[in-house]
């Protein structure tokens, strides 16, 4: 080892590094095809189909995109959505995805390959997670060299915290932000490293990708000030860190303007004041390094102490400004979503739709392992190693493992964002710790042929232990470390890097003995084994679900619930093109994507009004519910049912937060009316509001008559009210395994005389009189 | 101007002398007997009529007309005649051409079809002839709506007589209805019905043209598949594939449901409940099929069965959801089969396709089936051979990679039957080389972007030196 370090930069060693080039551009390859092909499990194992919620939102509006164009996209006004408000699409959602697979779709229908939409759609995050990798690797190179960049590649290739928003189908934001992310962390840090505005200007455009993408761009720009106020506050401030930061909030800002749904947000929220705040610091840092160039020491002296009393007073001022402006706003300028995450409590004190979502909620322990598994270990060896010696680079990618540590405690949606940090960590500590062992194992086998070469006496050992080395070098280390060691020869290539050096000489100092270096090697393959068996298995078993499609493995086979989209199928073909169909707002991405029909609300949750609507109408009793859904020209209600299978997630599960947040807006509904002792339950013992209102009537309507007994799977109890009639809606619906109820609204009746008496004849026969009316209409 | 005029005078003789040579014809056949069964028992009305007819003119007669009332004349899917020879052993059918034809002096916008004998009939000789027709949307659902719990009941409206425009001296019809159950028919003496039969005649010495209109109400619980559409593209790939892909637009063509649809009645009271509901369709696919799919517009839908075998695959699925009258549903089957088994060169050199028409679903109508074949690209001169008359059209298709396109067969006809599951021949000239031409597209684009990075890597566009 140490001979071919000390070798001159002649031919064999422009050969070595040619070849190391082509190696780790083949080990990128490969990585590229490990992330996309780790996340073809959900289609092989269920299907090519778009996944979940919020994805078939983005799928039908880059339908649109891809069948209207990009100007009509922009003016799009959806009015099967958040009837009768409708929803302006273009400017109210994150471009980024549906532009980039809407461009995707364009260029190979261009060249003649006709891929459907949805076939673009649903490969878009695996190609997507490839990219990422590769802006792991180039991210990471920049910190600690091409050695820690392939692990730390590897590694983010198939961490589970990723696949689970990345696999095949999951169409959603997330599938591109995370690149989007990486890439503009890394412009930042190649900035830095080079202060080359070209890659200033690049960053830039990558901050405007993302800002596309992801409301996560939040993260962008806090995180990138708050890099730059550690920076200038440890005194590491240079020119290179004014040109990563200037221009890119100049012309991030600019761009991000330009986004429709951020537009003037971009300067207003409180979001964006860290950046403005440190770019005036900035500003003012530079002036005084500039000032500091021209004047003597004393003559600066003097000024400090005159700039400092007047610049404190003058920031007094404009910080009461700010202040009172921020507080003068009830939300103090902050977005609830960013406020729970300043506030962990907020959320669940005050905006009930949000912590509603279980995406929304803390992360448990188990949680951690389950998606970053072996990193969560590996990370602190990786702050370790950033530390030696630390550099602008290390120290942001330390301040980012922080922050990202925090949100994905408060959110267990921002694990996400945790995840890339935690895999540069790990890709950091994975590299060092192969260079050192790998390090240590050569120097000590090359003093011991020196040895043997200076007294061949002790020959007994020497055989042995070349054999143990022979088989350690033959493993994967080779391949890591002569990486490593070409990463070395780039990082020589910048001038400012004294790592080079010092690491030399480090690696002298840490030499471990033999058998141990071997020993650590083999169980840090062991773990690296260990993360590689559970990422498989998260991706396989754990994300691969579409949700829309459940499956159960039982004694006699597979079972297929495809309930969802039986009864979407049912809705687009069999009912008019105009009805209107209220459901709780989980399904309302669905409702329009899969069956086109018109819903009150959905997953967009920017209305809580509406939602509190709809929530009030399925706590409330029958007729007063009627009256609600009428006023809102419904004509179909849907419910998800899980009783008859035990598919726990169903509505009657969802119930109490639609009575909280229906009780949020129309305090008539309480929540203790819902509950006995405290306690949810609809068997016997359950209250009569419980038992009345019209979720548990559409959800059990004649639920009893499948069993004798109405016993639900879900609550593992049977039902309290198990007789009873509808009056003013009518079964026109219900999915194969039940899950799915549709009920129409009845139509008014006639007024005619004994109209009490007649209603009760009435309401079997009902039916007759709704096809008649309906007619003229046809 | 006066020759002008003689020559329409001419004109005009000549056609009133042609008129009346074919209605002299006309008049110069009788029908000795007639005996005609008609299947009501799915919603596809099958009618065999068996003729026995004699020339009782001068001349021999080269054909002879059948006609058909005008409500029957637009649901008419097919007509088929066979004449037969030979005594009752040893009977030997023989096809006769069947075409449509207009007749000017039509009474009540009756259409005909004219059928060819194999030789003219001689005078005083007599022919025996079986013809296939069949009728499609003739059943016509009464009550129009019906409940979940009620069973479908149908009429159908036909003449008790054959409609002719020859004498019959005898004639017979049966009705065959698929249950015992008959609401009512109306009655032309001698008419009764036996279980299922119901039978009209017989009837002596009717003129031409007489009709006698009679309803039958009776219960018809088959299911009523019917396709408003379905578009089969057949895809040629000179690889070794031929894909098919069959988008099916489907819906229940009876009664309309009414109300309430109960799935704990439907689960728990099959018998009763939604008999006329239909949740199980087969199709009939080649053998040797392969790589089979069935899916919708959001995604695949999970219930099928797929049963190959040496004669033919069947492909047992069902519908996202059971089909309630009216109601509708949209689906993709797509399926593989190998090429060797269905392209063949001709004598001439050309090459052709030999497929079926049609569609694979068993007892379904099409009303409109469009079928495409898309010949690899770089095919010439397509023509398509078929036993029966469809509008035909050349498209253009661009596909993987194509650059001057695929051509694109169309052919088209409304109202298909199973009994149109006939193949038909696509010719056309191909010369492999152009199989050729998409690899060899793609290693000179990879070619291409490798010699770029070489160049990338090796020239130094720098003007200073470093």
């Amino acid at each position: 080892m140490a001979a071919v370090e000390s070798l001159p930069p002649g031919t064999p060693s422009a050969m070595r590094n040619a070849f190391g080039t082509v190696l780790s551009a083949l080990i990128l390859v490969l990585i590229g095809v490990l992330a996309f092909s780790i996340r073809l499990f959900s289609v092989i194992k269920y299907e090519s189909v778009i996944h979940e919620f919020d994805p078939y939102f983005n799928y039908r509006v880059t339908q649109f995109l891809s069948k209207n164009g990009i100007y009509e996209f922009w003016n799009w006004f959806d009015d099967r959505t958040w009837y009768p408000l409708g929803r302006v699409i273009g400017g109210t959602v994150y471009p980024g995805l549906t532009l980039t697979a809407g461009t995707i779709w364009w260029v190979l229908n261009a060249i003649n390959i006709p891929l459907s939409v949805e076939t673009v759609c649903v490969f878009t995050a695996p190609v997507f997670s490839a990219f990422a990798s590769w802006a792991t690797y180039l991210l990471t190179k920049e910190v600690k060299g091409s050695g820690a960049g392939l692990a730390a590649a590897a590694l983010l290739a198939m961490v589970p915290s990723y696949i689970s928003r990345s696999v095949a189908g999951s169409y959603d934001n997330e599938a591109v932000a995370i690149f989007a992310l990486i890439f503009t962390f890394y412009l930042y840090i190649k900035t830095l490293n080079t202060g080359s505005l070209f890659y200033a200007t690049l960053n830039a455009i990558a901050y405007f990708y993302m800002v596309c993408s992801w409301g996560g761009y939040t993260f962008i720009i806090n995180l990138i000030p708050m890099h730059v106020l550690l920076c200038i506050v440890t005194g590491r401030y240079s020119p290179r860190l004014y040109i990563a930061y200037a221009p890119l909030v100049v012309l991030g800002t600019l761009l991000a303007a330009l986004v429709p749904v951020v537009g003037f947000n971009a300067v207003l929220t409180s979001e964006h004041f860290a950046s403005f705040l440190v770019f005036i610091i900035i500003h003012v840092v530079a002036l005084v390094y500039y000032i500091k160039g021209i004047l003597t020491p004393k003559m600066f002296k003097v000024a400090v102490t005159l700039v400092v009393s007047i610049g404190l007073v003058v920031c007094l001022i404009v910080v009461a400004v700010l202040v009172a402006l921020v507080a003068s706003s009830p939300t103090g300028g902050w977005s609830g979503r960013s406020l729970s995450l300043l506030d962990p409590t907020y959320a669940s004190k005050y905006i009930p739709i949000i912590a509603s979502v279980s995406e929304h909620q803390p992360p448990t322990w188990p949680s951690y392992f389950m998606d970053i598994n072996v990193l969560a270990f590996l990370v602190p060896a990786g702050i370790i190693a950033c530390f030696s010696p630390l550099s602008d680079a290390s120290s942001f990618v330390v301040l980012y493992i922080v922050m990202s540590v925090y949100f994905s405690g408060v959110m267990v949606r921002l694990m996400l964002v945790l995840a890339p940090a935690a895999c540069i960590m790990s890709g950091i500590a994975l590299s060092q710790a192969f260079d050192v062992f790998t390090g240590s194992i050569k120097y000590q086998l090359s003093s011991k042929s020196k040895d043997d070469a200076e007294d061949n006496t002790s020959t007994k050992n020497a055989p042995k232990d070349d054999a143990s080395s022979g088989k350690a070098d033959k493993g994967e280390e080779v391949a890591k470390e002569r990486l490593s060691k070409k990463g070395k020869k780039k990082e020589r290539e910048p001038a400012e890097k004294p790592s080079v050096k010092s690491k030399i000489v480090k690696k002298k100092a840490l030499v471990l003995p033999l058998e141990a270096s071997i020993v650590a090697l083999l169980l840090l393959i062991m773990l690296g084994a260990f993360y590689v068996i559970h990422c498989v298995w998260a991706a396989a078993e754990a994300y691969s679900a579409p949700s829309i499609v459940l499956t159960s493995q039982s004694h006699d086979g597979l079972h297929v619930f495809d309930d969802f989209r039986e009864s979407y199928a049912w809705l687009s073909h069999n009912t008019d093109v105009d009805d209107k169909v209220a459901s709780w707002w989980d399904y309302g991405y669905q409702t329009t994507a899969m069956a086109n029909r018109t819903v009150i609300v959905d997953n967009n949750t920017w209305n809580n009004t509406h939602i509190a609507t709809v929530g009030t109408a399925m706590s409330s009793p029958e007729k007063a519910a009627w009256e609600i859904f009428n006023s809102l020209d419904v004509k179909y209600v849907l419910v998800v049912f899980g009783g008859v299978i035990g598919y726990p997630s169903d509505d009657i599960n969802k119930f109490l937060w639609m009575v909280r947040i229906g009780g949020g807006e129309f305090p008539h509904i309480k929540e203790a009316d819902y509950l006995r002792d405290g306690q949810y339950r609809i068997d016997s013992e359950a209250t009569p509001t419980m038992l009345n209102c019209l979720m548990y009537k559409l959800c059990y309507y004649r639920f009893v008559e499948t069993d004798g007994k109405g016993y639900d799977r879900v609550r593992r109890t049977e039902i309290g009210k198990k007789h009873f009639k509808l009056t003013h809606f009518e079964e026109v619906f219900t999915s194969h395994h039940w899950m799915v109820r549709i009920y129409k609204l009845k139509p008014q009746k006639n007024r005619i005389r004994g109209r009490v008496k007649k209603l009760k004849q009435k309401t079997s026969s009902g039916v007759s009189s709704k096809s008649v009316k309906k007619n003229p209409w046809m | 101007m006066a020759a002008r005029n003689w020559i329409f005078a001419v004109a005009v003789a000549v056609a009133v002398f042609l008129s009346l040579s074919t209605f002299s014809s006309a008049q110069d056949l009788q029908i000795v007997n007639a005996e005609r069964r008609i299947d009501l028992s799915s919603h596809i009305v099958k009618a065999f009529l068996t003729l026995k007819v004699e020339n009782i003119g001068k001349d021999p007669a080269a054909d002879m007309l059948l006609a058909f009332p005008p409500t029957q004349i637009k649901n008419l899917a097919m007509v088929q005649a066979l004449a037969v020879t030979g005594k009752k052993k040893k009977k030997i059918y023989l096809p006769l051409d069947v075409k449509p034809s207009e007749q000017p002096d039509a009474p009540n916008d009756a259409g005909y079809f004219l059928v060819s004998f194999a030789t003219p009939l001689g005078p005083g000789e007599t022919v025996t002839l079986e013809v296939l027709y069949i009728l499609t949307h003739s059943l016509e659902p009464f009550p129009v709506e019906i409940t979940q719990s009620e069973s479908q009941l149908v009429y159908y409206r036909d003449s008790a007589v054959v409609l002719s425009p020859y004498r019959i001296k005898q004639q017979t019809t049966f009705f065959k209805t698929p249950s015992t159950r008959v609401e009512s028919f109306t009655s032309v003496e001698p008419a009764n019905r036996a279980g299922k039969e119901i039978k009209y005649g017989p009837y002596e010495d009717r003129a031409p043209y007489s009709y006698a209109p009679v309803i039958v109400h009776f219960e018809n619980n088959s299911p009523f598949a019917v396709v408003e559409e379905l578009v089969r593209e057949i895809e040629i790939s000179h690889w070794g594939s031929l894909q098919i892909t069959e988008n099916y637009r489907l819906t229940h063509g009876g009664a309309r449901h009414k109300g309430v649809f109960s799935r704990v009645e439907y689960q728990s009271r099959r018998s009763i409940s939604g008999s006329s509901s239909f949740n199980a369709l087969l199709a009939v696919l080649p053998p040797r099929v392969n790589s089979v799919y069935y899916r919708d517009n959001i995604g695949n839908i999970s219930t099928s069965h797929l049963r190959t075998g040496f004669k033919k695959s069947e492909l047992e699925f069902e519908p996202r959801y059971p089909l309630f009258g009216g109601w509708k549903a949209t689906f993709i089957i797509g399926y593989r089969v190998p090429l060797e088994d269905y392209l063949f060169e001709a004598p001439d050199g050309r090459r052709y396709l030999n497929f079926t028409f049609g569609c694979p679903l068993v007892e379904t109508i099409v009303n409109k089936l469009t079928l495409k074949v898309v010949l690899p690209e770089g095919s010439k001169d397509p023509s398509a051979v078929l036993p029966f008359a469809v509008n035909q059209d050349l498209q253009v298709k661009y596909s993987y990679l194509d650059i001057v396109g695929r051509t694109v067969v169309v052919l088209q006809k409304d109202n298909v039957v199973p009994t149109h599951n006939v193949p038909f021949q696509v010719y056309y000239t191909f010369k492999p080389i152009y199989m050729l031409a998409e690899p060899l597209m793609l290693v000179s684009a990879f070619f291409f972007v490798f010699v770029t990075s070489l160049a990338y890597v090796h020239i130094d566009l720098n003007i200073v030196k470093k």
